[in-house]
């Protein structure tokens, strides 16, 4: 049983990881129908830059999350200008051909800047080990879980109190009559990849934290198992998003560790392909069909 | 006996009943026409009647067969085709491909003999290229043969549809607004067009229309919904003079 | 067949041979040495896996992102084949061999194709996308904990049977199948669901099986370039078929031109060769990769071809003769 409680706890430490990173998938979709598969790449970065603000520069650590998510929301939003802002009335395929390019493309840069040499994150937290009932909580997963939690619910009630909030929801419900009720529409775009990038660089931070290496394709099985997230949540949808990630992460955590290591990402896709199967537009996605 | 007959179809979304046991009977040969304001469920009966809905009850018979349940594709088969209120043309193929493509089901040749080319593929071929080109010739369209059908003129985009939806061979041809966006000349050329078919091909034909002029002029028995119920069915003159339908189309 | 017919084939087939001559002549001279035949080799089978993966990616207009896992398949599915077969003792000449491989590697993958394709292709776009990287996932997690064929570690022992010569011309029959299969009534029934699924339907086309029949086809065809790479490389490892793999094939085809076989032919060619020629900047290549394909994208989405056939009589008619012809709607009949 204690066992099993702490593979929930460790469940709930990679979810929160994934919920954040799924957060700037779904956002993105939601508001240009586009997979932006240079997510992961974002998360990669924001790892890197973490690194060199704490080794190189012994920055405190919210002076190093502040900076690295400022940091990051620029290059989201200088990306999407200028790659993704050219295609914008292309055929899909050809936006995300170009996303797959610029995930390419970011991976081959950290690859010269950084060198294909694993790097070690510095334990950027205190380090401490709680007891509760026979569980070992570290300080670690906690601050983890509860900075994700900490901006998945200030993200969530920015989308739904704040003015800006409302211009994305309605650029992603529809973009005609968003610019016809005055809705600066590129700039709620920029706006929505900033947000997105800078909690992919959190989560960039967080996923390197927990598992201490950091390298140039460090971004590519968490931004893929993310992007399942946002898809099993309904994608374009931001709870969803959230729901999606703690559900690949617990069921992830829960078959490594009672089931097969080697076969636990297998089980993470049959799970997503099977709920599709059932609710093709996933868990809390509306089912729309075609008008004739 | 009647080619398309819809017993009490009933069509509910939600709490919604969009259609309230509607029924129909189509003889042979027969032109009607299925009028009522907007909303009234017109196109909602006709997705029934081509299978892209299931009514929630009812029954719809055609040729002797029920194809509640049935896929669309099986009802083309069964005998009853359709045009679309927003054409809806294959945009990027040529006009002949479009109709080639409701003549699918008369080109008899297996997969391998299609990659191999064997001579029963081009005597196939050459057969759908015919008849194809036949069926353009009706329409006048012959000219058009290779141009894509986005490239057509709006009229001649329309005619194509109706083309289309004869190419399958059908019993019962169904055109849901067919002088939508056209102008009085054109309209005029349709009307003349849908008599001229009838007379062709010798089928029956059911059509939704807004525009009065063309239903009142051509069609030899009207149905009129509202709010998804039939309110009145009869000839042309009946329909003009009654009164549940100048109330329906004019308010109270 | 009229006359413009007969003159593309005549054309088409001198270009096939001479095209096949000149690389017979500049190996048995030893102008090109293995290396290169290597690269050539490979070129073919990625033609192979773009023009399938159009099939699926192009005629029928659905986002497929696995076709890598049915390479796999049909690889591994292939060469456990032809090694029971050796082990057997029975002998037969090796392209015979390869052959009945290729058949085994095509069946499997397609049957395959059936499997998967008849649940997921209820959904669409974004969301058939994702489950069909699902499904070849889960295609390379089984074949690293399926010890039979080696596991993790990879299938050894495979008898190499593909050669430049072998693969050319298998290369140019499946090529112009696939070509008179776009052109076939089935090939064009499932252009129509890509124009319009609904009124495909309403045309009388029994859009499911269409759906299915390409899904499968494409499945049997990378199942056949499957069976080609695994007996030219003759070591099978389960990460050579991973999900950067099956974009790769995708942005192939995306960047030929979604529906343009010879594009798919023709942009393999350059991105299959194009990176092997950057070696010497090894750092750089797949810099300059991204880069291009961004730039691609953004001046020209739809690809080098569009949705149009590149057609030798037409250009040969353009060059040479200077006639003015007019560019062929439904593209050329080469």
């Amino acid at each position: 049983m204690n066992l099993f409680l702490q593979q929930v706890i460790n469940g709930l430490n990679v979810g929160s990881i994934y919920a954040l990173i799924a957060i700037g998938y779904t956002m993105v979709y939601g508001i240009i129908k586009l997979i932006n598969f240079a997510h992961g790449e974002i998360m990669m970065f924001g790892a890197y830059f973490a690194f060199i603000a704490a080794t190189s520069f012994q920055m405190p650590v919210w002076a190093i999350l502040l900076l690295v998510m400022t940091i990051m929301a620029i290059i989201g939003v200088a990306i999407e200008f200028v790659a993704y802002r050219p295609l914008r009335n292309a055929p899909r395929l050809s936006a995300l051909i170009t996303a797959i390019g610029v995930s390419l493309f970011l991976q081959n840069l950290a690859l010269l800047i950084f060198k294909p040499e694993p790097k070690i994150m510095p334990k950027l937290f205190p380090e401490m080990t709680f007891s509760v009932g026979g569980i070992d909580i570290s300080s670690t997963t906690l601050i983890i879980i509860g900075l994700s939690l900490v901006f998945m619910v200030l993200l969530d009630l920015y989308i739904r109190k704040t003015k800006q909030g409302r211009a994305m929801r309605a650029v992603s419900e529809d973009k005609d009559a968003a610019i016809l009720m005055g809705v600066n529409v590129n700039r709620t775009i920029s706006l929505t990849f900033a947000l997105g990038s800078a909690l992919g660089a959190l989560g960039g931070i967080l996923y390197s934290v927990a598992y201490i290496q950091i390298y140039p394709t460090m971004g590519v099985m968490p931004g893929l198992k993310a992007f399942i997230a946002a898809v099993l949540g309904g994608i374009g949808i931001v709870p969803g998003a959230m729901l999606g990630g703690f559900i690949i992460g617990m069921v992830e955590t829960l078959t490594k560790a009672y089931l097969s290591t080697t076969w636990a990402d297998a089980i993470v896709f049959g799970i997503l392909i099977i709920v599709l199967l059932f609710k093709p537009t996933g868990i809390l996605g509306k089912n729309t069909r075609e008008k004739v | 006996m009647s080619v398309l007959a819809a017993k009490d179809i009933t069509m509910q979304f939600g709490g919604l009943t969009a259609v309230d046991k509607f029924n129909l009977n189509l003889e042979p040969h027969e032109l009607v026409g299925l009028i009522g304001p907007n909303g009234a469920g017109k196109t909602t009966i006709f997705n029934m009647l081509t299978g892209v809905y299931v009514p929630t009850s009812g029954d719809i018979v055609l040729s002797g067969e029920s194809i509640i349940k049935k896929s669309t594709h099986d009802i083309v088969k069964l005998g009853a085709s359709r045009t679309f209120q927003n054409i809806r043309l294959f945009k990027d193929l040529t006009a002949i491909e479009n109709i080639k493509i409701a003549y699918h089901n008369f080109i008899d040749y297996n997969l391998i003999q299609g990659m191999f080319r064997t001579k029963k593929f081009w005597t196939e071929e050459k057969k759908a290229q015919d008849e194809c080109m036949k069926l353009l010739d009706i329409f006048n369209m012959g000219g058009y043969a290779n141009t894509l059908a986005k490239n057509l003129p709006y009229g001649q985009q329309r005619r194509l549809e109706i083309a289309r939806a004869l190419a399958s061979e059908p019993k019962v041809l169904m055109l849901d607004e067919p002088a939508a966006g056209m102008n009085p000349n054109e309209t005029a050329e349709l009307m003349e067009t849908i008599h001229f078919i009838r007379e062709k091909f010798d089928i029956t034909i059911l059509l939704i229309e807004h525009d009065m002029k063309l239903v009142m002029g051509i069609c030899e028995r009207i149905v009129v919904v509202d709010y998804g119920k039939t309110i009145a069915e009869g000839t042309p003159d009946e329909i003009k003079n009654n009164p549940e339908v100048i109330r329906a189309y004019l308010g109270d | 067949m009229d006359k413009n017919k007969r003159r593309a084939y005549i054309i088409n087939t001198i270009a096939i041979v001479t095209l096949y001559l000149a690389f017979f002549i500049l190996i048995q001279t030893k102008t090109m040495n293995k290396y290169f035949i290597g690269i050539a080799i490979l070129t073919c089978i990625m033609i192979i896996m773009a023009m399938s993966l159009n099939i699926v990616a192009g005629f029928l207009g659905e986002m497929a992102l696995g076709h890598a896992g049915f390479m796999a398949i049909g690889a591994y599915s292939s060469a456990s084949f032809s090694i029971a077969l050796f082990n057997s003792g029975i002998i037969l000449p090796d392209l015979v061999v390869l052959i009945l491989a290729m058949i085994v590697g095509g069946m499997v993958a397609g049957i395959f194709g059936i499997l998967i394709g008849t649940p997921t292709l209820r959904l669409r776009g974004d969301y058939l996308g994702i489950v069909t990287i699902g499904f070849s996932e889960i295609i390379r997690i089984f074949f690293i904990n399926f010890q039979p064929t080696g596991g993790a570690a990879g299938l050894k022992g495979i008898t190499k049977l593909v050669n430049f010569n072998n693969v050319y011309w298998i290369t140019i029959v499946i090529a112009i199948l696939i070509f008179t299969f776009g052109r076939s009534k089935h090939g064009r029934a499932i252009i129509s669901i890509r124009e319009d699924e609904i009124a495909s339907e309403s045309a009388g086309v029994p859009t499911t099986r269409y759906k299915v029949l390409a899904f499968s086809l494409a499945a049997f065809f990378a199942g056949l370039g499957g069976a080609l790479y695994a007996h030219y490389i003759a070591f099978l490892e389960p990460s050579k078929f991973n999900f950067m793999f099956s974009i790769e094939m995708f942005v192939i085809v995306v960047l030929g031109g979604l529906g343009s076989l010879t594009g798919s032919i023709i942009s393999a060619i350059v991105l299959t060769t194009l990176p092997e020629m950057l070696r010497g900047f090894a750092q750089y290549r797949l810099l300059v990769y991204s880069l291009v394909l961004i730039i691609m994208m953004i001046f020209r989405p739809q690809g080098i071809f569009g949705r149009t056939e590149f057609s030798l009589t037409g250009a040969i008619d353009l060059l040479i003769l200077r006639k003015n012809t007019k560019k062929s709607v439904d593209g050329g009949k080469s």
